[in-house]
C-alpha cells in the first residue's frame, strides 16, 4: 500500500502536466467558440437583395438542393480583414468553381454596392441583414464568418474570421476538400 | 477638501450601463425580466461579459431580441433557451449540469471531499503515533520527590 502511495506525487504531476500542455498547445484557441450548427440544418432566414445590386436575394430555400456544398461567407463593407478576405474568395470562385453566397451583415447597401463595384462581386447571390437578425440567426460573433452547407441544407464546417494568411486558407481549403466542393491540392 | 470629494463623485461611473435608453422597455415589470435575463447570458464577442453589461454590437442584437421574445410573452427559461439554441451552451454563464460538465461540477466538491478526507487521516495518525500512556508508578512517585523538594525551596 505504502509502495503504491509512493507513486501518488509522480501521477499528479503527470496530470498537472498533461493538462499544461494541452493548456499550452499554441493551435489550441480559449477564445473559440463551439458553434451548435454544425451538422444541423442552416437555420430559417430569408433576406432582400442588397438594394441597388443586380445580385438576388438570398433565404434558406437557396441553400438547399444544391448538387454540390455551397459557401456562405458573413461580410460587410465597414469590415477591414473582409476587404484582405474577398481576394481570398474571389480566387476560390474564380479558379475552383466555389459557389459562394453572401449575407451583407449591417451595412449600408449604398455602400455595398460601391464596395463590391470596387472590389469585384464573386457572390452568386447576396441577402441584405441590415437589422443583424439574420447573423444572430447563423450564431454569429462578428464579420467575417464563413460556412460550408452541404446540398441538403446541412451545415457542416464553419470558420471564424478572416480566411486570410497560408495558414487559414490552408485550413478553409482542407474544409473545402472534405465537404468533396473542390479537389485536393493545387 | 468638500470640492475634491465631489469631483471625485463626478469621476465614479454611475453603474457603468450598456443598456442604452432607446432599448428600454415601457413596462418595467418586463424591462426588470430582460435585465435579469440578459445577465445569465454571455457576450460572444467580450467572452467574459454579460450581454447586460457589454457594448458590443452583437450584445445590443441580443439585448433587443430578448426583449423582444419577453414582449412577445415568452418566459425567462423560453427566452434563454432560444439564444442557447442558436448560440450554443457557451452563451450561459452558468453552465448546464450534464455528463459534458459532470468534470467541471463535480471536481470542486470531490477535491475537497478529497483533502478533508486527507486531512482527516492525517491527524488521526499523528495521534495514534503519540500516545499519552499513563506514567508507571515508580515515576509517579519520582515526580512526587521532586515535586516535594522544589516545594521546600533546596531546588538544585
Amino acid at each position: 500500500m505504502i509502495r503504491i502511495l509512493a507513486f501518488l506525487p509522480l501521477a499528479v504531476a503527470l496530470i498537472f502536466g498533461g493538462f499544461f500542455l494541452w493548456g499550452l498547445d499554441p493551435e489550441r484557441d480559449p477564445s473559440s467558440i463551439p458553434s451548435v450548427l454544425i451538422s444541423n440544418p442552416a437555420p430559417e432566414f430569408a433576406l432582400d437583395a442588397v438594394a441597388g445590386l443586380a445580385t438576388p436575394a438570398l433565404s434558406r430555400a437557396d441553400l438547399l438542393g444544391n448538387p454540390t456544398p455551397v459557401v456562405v461567407n458573413v461580410f460587410a463593407s465597414w469590415c477591414v480583414p473582409c476587404r484582405a478576405e474577398h481576394a481570398v474568395l474571389s480566387g476560390l470562385v474564380q479558379r475552383d468553381g466555389v459557389r459562394l453566397f453572401g449575407i451583407n451583415y449591417k451595412d449600408k447597401p449604398e455602400d455595398a454596392v460601391k464596395w463590391l463595384n470596387k472590389l469585384g462581386n464573386p457572390y452568386e447571390r447576396i441577402g441584405s441583414d441590415l437589422s443583424g437578425r439574420a447573423g444572430i440567426e447563423w450564431g454569429i460573433s462578428g464579420v467575417p464568418e464563413t460556412f460550408i452547407v452541404a446540398g441538403d441544407g446541412t451545415v457542416i464546417y464553419r470558420y471564424v474570421g478572416p480566411i486570410v494568411g497560408d495558414k487559414a486558407v490552408t485550413k478553409f481549403r482542407q474544409a473545402l476538400v472534405q465537404a468533396a466542393v473542390i479537389k485536393e491540392a493545387n | 477638501m468638500r470640492y475634491l470629494l465631489f469631483i471625485f463623485a463626478l469621476m465614479l461611473p454611475l453603474a457603468a450601463q450598456a443598456v442604452e435608453p432607446d432599448e428600454i422597455l415601457q413596462d418595467p415589470v418586463l424591462e426588470a425580466r430582460a435585465r435579469v435575463v440578459s445577465k445569465e447570458l454571455r457576450c460572444v464577442v467580450c467572452q467574459n461579459q454579460d450581454i447586460d453589461s457589454s457594448n458590443a454590437g452583437v450584445a445590443r442584437d441580443l439585448r433587443l431580441l430578448v426583449r423582444e421574445r419577453l414582449v412577445a410573452g415568452d418566459t425567462n427559461a423560453q427566452v434563454v433557451a432560444y439564444i442557447q439554441a442558436r448560440y450554443g451552451d457557451f452563451v450561459l454563464l452558468s453552465p448546464p449540469f450534464k455528463p459534458e460538465t459532470y468534470v467541471l461540477w463535480l471536481a470542486p466538491p470531490a477535491l475537497a471531499l478529497f483533502a478533508f478526507a486527507i486531512g482527516v487521516s492525517v491527524l488521526r495518525r499523528s495521534r495514534r503515533k503519540n500516545p499519552r500512556a499513563p506514567l508507571s508508578a515508580a515515576e509517579e512517585t519520582e515526580i512526587d520527590l521532586i515535586l516535594a523538594t522544589v516545594e521546600k525551596g533546596d531546588a538544585p
